[in-house]
């Protein structure tokens, strides 16, 4: 087949080609889905995401709802705005799915993302780590005498940024429980 | 008024209470609590297939050919993994179907258990929704919401998971009227203003085209009554996709015949050449689309859809309109007739549709030593024509040559698998067919190789007299396999001839059924009126030219005015780049 000439990784000379044509710009896109808290209903979900070849950059999901038995989901994902309007509607049309929220589109929201960093280290590291957690308002939750735990909560981006600073003063470990997030203002 | 009652009397209760009277299914231990039920009455019809593949096929030929809710009922593990064939074609093809599956004891799940699989998890990607019922109290109202959910907005299989020890237990039943369906309710209307709008763009085409699908004939019986009206009362031109063939009759005047990669020449050119697309129930399929940058390039587009993830998904359209054909079609109608039915002069258009259906473009080189498939088709259609005919089809060159050749008044009287390209759905699909409809006269139009795929089905059709004619075309090749391996691999025909081969007259006669051979055009008609009066199942072995190709043909990765037709050569017509797409 290497007759064919066609680059790696390219849909171009496809009839499938599936990219639009008219703007090839890949968005992020936050999106809250509100689902039936029932046994597959996650699998469901990734599922389509990865039957579909859709990404998924972040994702949380718990029960918001113990009485209405409704957990919300919230997934990053990203694609060109077809794709992102492809992946709202094929979720949506999930039969345990009740509402798909587009975050990103529907008005100012608010995202946070909460992080556990272990960082071990001794002398000024460690004295510089401490300092650097007291600037990002990272909370020191768990310590020996060569580490610390720091808890913090924000968005996605001062995360990254806090792990970055952590990395040379001795960062072993993170867990991110990935974001969460409403829209902002009083109605639901 | 609810009762207390096993699982397994639920079962059959809840299928009597949903209008079911067949069941495709093949027993085994999880679900033999079912069968005993099924044994103790006889409202419910049984049909023991002869592999659970068949039993979800005959399940959609059934759903197809009736508008209904097609049943299959097959045992855990493997009985549910050779589900999963039939489960993806009957998405493919929004198909109502419910199959419902044993699984092992709920205290024995994830214990690796004999003939357990994990089914809910296999058949999650490949059914609408499934559910596994774990508590007896619940079983009957997951049995009515699955017939819900089968039936409600695009269609679709759906799956119900039962694990023997709730089919034995013993629970409340709740019949279908008390159940609440959930949220789960599909817009059906279209609102005024996109109505309105569908109007004022039939007001102005002067180059309008219908390309009609299978929505259509989901719809019900009723939207394909007002599609004609509307097309009729138009004079609109109307082309459909092999989903959707019948909704119009093929006799009507604004018939194009069938679009897309095997279509017709003048349906296919009016696509590329319209100013105004009507998508009515079809979805941009790549059989359809061709080179999709080059789709139709002038034209506003109209979109109806019941399921909002087919808009946009392929081709982008000016006008999408979410809703129930039927609904929207009525809707269509009425505002258009108060509108004073206005339309644009369409002489100039029906003009140049008359010059390309001068091309002629399903002419074929007939014999007069050698059968040709199209030739065969074409006397199978003049000699049943006009008679109470359901026909379905396996997946290769034979089914393009059925929808060039055969022609579709009705609705609901031609199954084939579109979406999933399955070989080996005829057959069943035939035997499901003939249980809905025993005094009709149902035809499998197949190909050998594709109809060997479950030929064990002889057995089902002489367990229950179900005279279903298998109208095998014989060229001992996969024949769409060769003609694209003689196209784009350079005749190397690699593992695509039937070889070994068995005597289909003899193997019609070791199940006691009639097998008829035909070799010779001069012998044809005789042999398939021999057929079709002949009271029982029917093999005919039709053995024609070896290496006949199927055209017209959109080669891969080109547009819809670049068509190959028959006489043309078609050396080097396919580019290296189109090699690559199937």
């Amino acid at each position: 087949m290497s007759a064919l000439r066609i680059q790696h990784g390219s849909s171009s000379h496809s009839a499938y080609d599936l990219r639009d044509y008219h703007a090839e710009v890949i968005e992020k896109h936050t999106l809250a889905v509100l689902v039936d808290n029932e046994a597959g209903v996650l699998a469901r979900v990734i599922g389509l995401f990865s039957g579909r070849g859709y990404n998924i950059e972040s994702l949380t999901v718990a029960e918001v709802d113990h009485e209405g038995h409704r957990s919300r989901i919230t997934v990053v994902t990203t694609g060109t705005r077809d794709v992102i309007e492809q992946i709202k509607a094929q979720v949506g049309r999930i039969v345990p799915v009740h509402e798909v929220h587009d975050l990103t589109v529907e008005g100012p929201s608010i995202e946070r993302e909460l992080a556990l960093f272990k960082v071990e280290g001794t002398g000024n590291n460690r004295i510089e780590a401490l300092r650097l957690a007291e600037i990002f308002r990272a909370n020191v939750v768990d310590s020996t005498l060569e580490s610390f735990v720091f808890e913090m909560t924000g968005t996605s981006e001062k995360i990254d940024a806090f792990a970055e600073l952590m990395r040379p003063l001795g960062l072993v470990e993170t867990a991110r429980t990935g974001v969460a997030a409403l829209a902002r203002g009083g109605k639901a | 008024m609810t009762r207390q009652m096993t699982g397994a009397k639920m079962v059959v209760q809840a299928l009597k209470d949903q209008g079911v009277d067949t069941v495709f299914g093949y027993p085994g231990g999880a679900v033999l609590p079912i069968y005993d039920e099924i044994f103790q009455q006889n409202d419910i019809k049984h049909v023991l297939v002869r592999h659970e593949q068949a039993a979800v096929h005959a399940a959609e030929g059934y759903a197809r050919s009736t508008g209904k809710v097609g049943v299959a009922l097959v045992t855990s593990g493997p009985g549910a993994t050779n589900a999963v064939t039939g489960l993806t074609d009957a998405l493919m093809d929004s198909i109502p179907i419910v199959v419902l599956s044993g699984q092992v004891p709920t205290f024995m799940i994830g214990t690796d258990g004999f003939q357990e699989a994990d089914t809910v998890g296999i058949t999650r990607p490949c059914t609408k929704h499934n559910w596994l019922v774990k508590d007896t109290d619940k079983l009957s109202e997951t049995l009515h919401q699955a017939f819900h959910v089968a039936t409600s907005g695009r269609p679709g299989p759906v799956l119900v998971d039962l694990p023997k020890d709730v089919q034995f237990a013993d629970g409340e039943y709740t019949p279908p009227a008390k159940v609440k369906m959930g949220h789960y309710k599909p817009r059906l209307k279209a609102s005024i203003e996109e109505i309105n709008d569908i109007v004022a763009l039939i007001e102005k085409a002067e180059r309008p085209v219908f390309y009609t699908g299978g929505g259509v004939i989901n719809s019900g019986p009723g939207a394909s009554q007002l599609l004609r009206e509307l097309v009729d009362a138009t004079g609109f031109p109307i082309t459909s996709t092999l989903m959707g063939l019948g909704a119009y009759p093929a006799s009507g005047k604004g018939w194009l015949g069938m679009l897309g990669m095997h279509g017709l020449y003048e349906a296919n050119m009016a696509m590329h050449g319209c100013d105004l697309m009507i998508n009515i129930g079809a979805r941009f399929d790549d059989r359809i689309t061709g080179r999709i940058q080059d789709f139709s390039p002038n034209s506003k587009k109209i979109h109806v859809d019941i399921d909002p993830s087919s808009i946009n998904k392929i081709i982008h359209v000016d006008l999408p309109v979410i809703g129930d054909v039927g609904h929207v079609l009525e809707d269509v109608l009425k505002v258009w007739k108060s509108r004073g039915r206005k339309k644009a002069d369409l002489s100039a258009w029906w003009a140049q549709i008359e010059e390309w259906k001068e091309v002629r473009c399903l002419t074929y080189k007939n014999s007069e030593t050698v059968i040709k498939p199209q030739y065969a088709l074409e006397r199978l259609e003049a000699l049943t024509k006009g008679m109470d005919r359901y026909v379905t089809t396996e997946v290769g060159q034979h089914q393009m040559w059925a929808a060039q050749f055969l022609g579709f008044e009705d609705p609901n009287r031609w199954m084939t698998s579109g979406g999933l390209g399955t070989m080996g759905y005829g057959f069943p699909a035939s035997i499901g067919v003939q249980m809905a409809h025993p005094q009709s006269l149902v035809i499998n139009v197949a190909g050998e190789a594709s109809w060997l795929m479950n030929m064990q089905e002889m057995g089902t059709a002489m367990q229950y007299r179900l005279p279903v004619k298998q109208f095998i075309l014989n060229n001992e090749r996969l024949g769409m396999v060769r003609q694209w391996q003689q196209l784009l691999h350079g005749e190397r025909y690699s593992s695509s001839w039937s070889e070994s081969l068995p005597d289909f007259v003899k193997l019609a006669e070791a199940f006691g059924a009639k097998g008829i051979q035909c070799s010779d055009p001069k012998d044809l008609d005789d042999a398939i009126m021999e057929m079709i009066k002949y009271d029982g199942p029917v093999i005919f072995d039709c053995l024609v030219e070896k290496h006949e190709n199927c055209f017209p043909m959109i080669p891969s990765g080109k547009p819809h005015n670049e068509m190959l037709l028959g006489e043309a050569s078609v050396e080097g017509a396919i580019k290296s780049d189109g090699a690559v797409l199937v």
